[in-house]
């Protein structure tokens, strides 16, 4: 497996002169395998979106090293690195600028000089990778929230990345177009084997995740699989962060004596548990 | 002070090439001191519904009665002042509304624009920026020193100070993180019941809706279709399907489990609580259900 992205003891500030100014990143530590998929979860002012933009060259740490496709981050790398990443943002209006779906999926294309021929060949394909394609002639602003986002995956996509960054880009959608995301982002990683990066509030969404880094205060609170990660429970409560749907049942059902299996955290395995007790009763 | 709209039309910019219809005959009512739930799919017409409210739009067609005050296309724009004095409505984002140089002078502006001395605007905006939970000293600050968090309950405490008897809430948790979300969404609860005041909460969240309201009002194509308690909206999921709406996680669940179970479908669960005493009931000792 390659690694694609490696993180090395980043400390980060944005005020880095004042000597009594706080780490919005402090010591963070770790390691990407190309097709992954990571949830980044933390409330607001963990320092999530902060790495996010140290990611991707941004914003560059004070100390440590952003390691990406087997090389050190650095500001003569930075434009090879970022055509190879590609990132989509918390709020689907202000990442427009094209007329039309298909002239917006094509902007950076353009960009990068990317000749006529192909050009309408990659907006064709990455709009059909969303579910986007019977949209070329639309307008932007007036698309739902989850097909405005759809069309700015599509535009990250259009860049053929190896690595794409989703900042809350759900946090902003309904529960329709949250879903629409999710679910294009799970067949994305099944056909194309694409790495993802997802910053999230979203315990539902991350639980889908191959892994969990949880940041709290700058640090890197815990990461591991969800099912490691969620075990903690009440650690990651006291943080003000929640937990899943099902295990905050699961929790209420025990108090009622109603007992379920350790660590059950998807909807599927509750209720699953639920019908075995129901016919055994 | 009760909220009703009769046959109420709203088109933008009509006569023109780009005249849009948004709302035809909307006929709701809002009970004085309810706490009532707008729903409805991205371009139902919530958010021009909600602009009658305060008169910051007046209907094309048919009437809003706000109180004593009756809104019709002929008002004028002088006579809805003491409306938007009782109606207060929290945007979305409001925190993009903030303009002065400090946090105080921010969250006075409102009262001393509805006429209220200095002296007791100071007072309100103090107790108000207390009452949101910020830190002391914020006053003296200036709102764009902020966090995102604390700029939206600058905003908020901004709509509060002008102290109306009914709240409008347009998503005002969107964008936070859900321990912020939970902390604001509590605290409207409270000074819904602490003051009696009406509440009408426009949002995407069913759980929220399910939570928070005793009343809900469904929007689609630009009218309602629906109006009662969230019980009753919340019980019967392909009808709120055919207008792009879904359930609570926990009807969800509930219907899940109901099905798998071979059981007939209960009375909506509206909270996680709720769900797991009827499962509870179902699955505890004697099946008190069957």
């Amino acid at each position: 497996m390659e690694r694609i992205l490696s993180l090395q003891d980043i400390r980060f500030s944005y005020t880095p002169d004042d000597p009594d100014s706080r780490f919005a990143v402090d010591g963070v530590s770790f390691d990407m395998q190309a097709g992954e998929w990571i949830a980044v979860v933390g409330h607001n002012g963990s320092g999530k979106s902060t790495l996010a933009r140290l990611i991707i060259g941004l914003l560059f740490p004070q100390e440590g090293t952003v390691g990406l496709f087997g090389d050190p981050l650095t500001e003569d790398n930075l434009w090879e690195k970022r055509s190879q990443m590609g990132m989509v943002f918390q709020n689907p209006d202000n990442q427009f600028v094209g007329a039309t779906v298909q002239d917006d999926v094509a902007f950076a294309l353009e960009n990068n000089g990317i000749p006529f021929g192909e050009m309408t060949l990659r907006v064709q394909n990455a709009l059909e990778q969303v579910k986007m394609d019977t949209f070329l002639d639309h307008e932007p602003h007036h698309l739902s929230g989850g097909q405005k986002q759809r069309v700015a995956i599509a535009g990250a996509l259009a860049l053929r990345p190896r690595l794409l960054i989703l900042d809350e880009a759900t946090s902003m959608l309904d529960p329709q177009g949250r879903e629409e995301v999710i679910r294009v982002i799970l067949e994305l990683r099944e056909k194309t084997g694409l790495s993802v990066i997802s910053i999230t509030h979203d315990l539902e969404e991350a639980l889908l995740a191959d892994r969990v880094v949880i940041m709290n205060g700058g640090r890197k609170f815990a990461e591991g699989t969800p099912q490691d990660v969620f075990l903690k429970g009440e650690a990651l409560t006291a943080l003000g962060l929640d937990l899943p749907f099902a295990m905050r049942l699961s929790a209420l059902l025990k108090e009622q004596g109603i007992p379920t299996e350790p660590g059950t955290m998807t909807e599927r395995k509750l209720v699953e548990q639920l019908w075995t007790l129901h016919s055994n009763r | 002070m009760d909220i009703a709209l009769e046959q109420v039309g709203y088109t933008y910019a009509a006569g023109t090439p780009f005249q849009k219809r948004a709302l035809h005959d909307v006929n709701v009512r809002i009970p004085s001191g309810s706490y009532t739930a707008i729903i409805g799919h991205t371009g139902s017409g919530k958010s021009t519904l909600l602009q009658h409210l305060n008169g910051l739009l007046k209907p094309t067609a048919g009437r809003v009665r706000i109180g004593d005050t009756e809104v019709t296309k002929e008002t004028k724009g002088k006579q809805l002042k003491p409306v938007r004095r009782k109606v207060g409505i929290v945007f979305q984002f409001p925190e993009h509304q903030l303009f002065e140089e400090t946090v105080l002078k921010d969250v006075m502006f409102g009262p001393l624009n509805f006429g209220v001395q200095e002296e007791e605007a100071k007072a309100r905006a103090l107790r108000w920026i207390n009452r949101l939970g910020l830190p002391e000293g914020t006053a003296e600050k200036s709102p764009f020193d902020l966090s995102g968090g604390q700029m939206r309950r600058v905003a908020i405490a901004g709509v509060l100070a002008m102290e109306p008897d009914v709240l409008v809430l347009d998503e005002p948790t969107a964008g936070l993180d859900p321990a912020g979300r939970k902390e604001i969404m509590d605290l409207f609860y409270e000074l819904h019941e602490q003051r009696d005041m009406t509440t009408i909460l426009v949002t995407h969240s069913m759980e929220d809706a399910a939570r928070y309201a005793d009343h809900m009002i469904v929007m689609h194509d630009g009218t309602d279709v629906l109006q009662g308690p969230p019980g009753e909206v919340f019980g019967d999921a392909e009808r709120l399907a055919g207008w792009r709406l879904g359930v609570p996680r926990t009807v969800s669940f509930q219907r899940l489990y109901e099905e798998g179970a071979g059981l007939p479908h209960g009375p909506a669960a509206l909270t996680e609580e709720q769900l797991a005493s009827y499962l509870a009931a179902h699955l505890g000792e004697g099946g008190s259900a069957s």
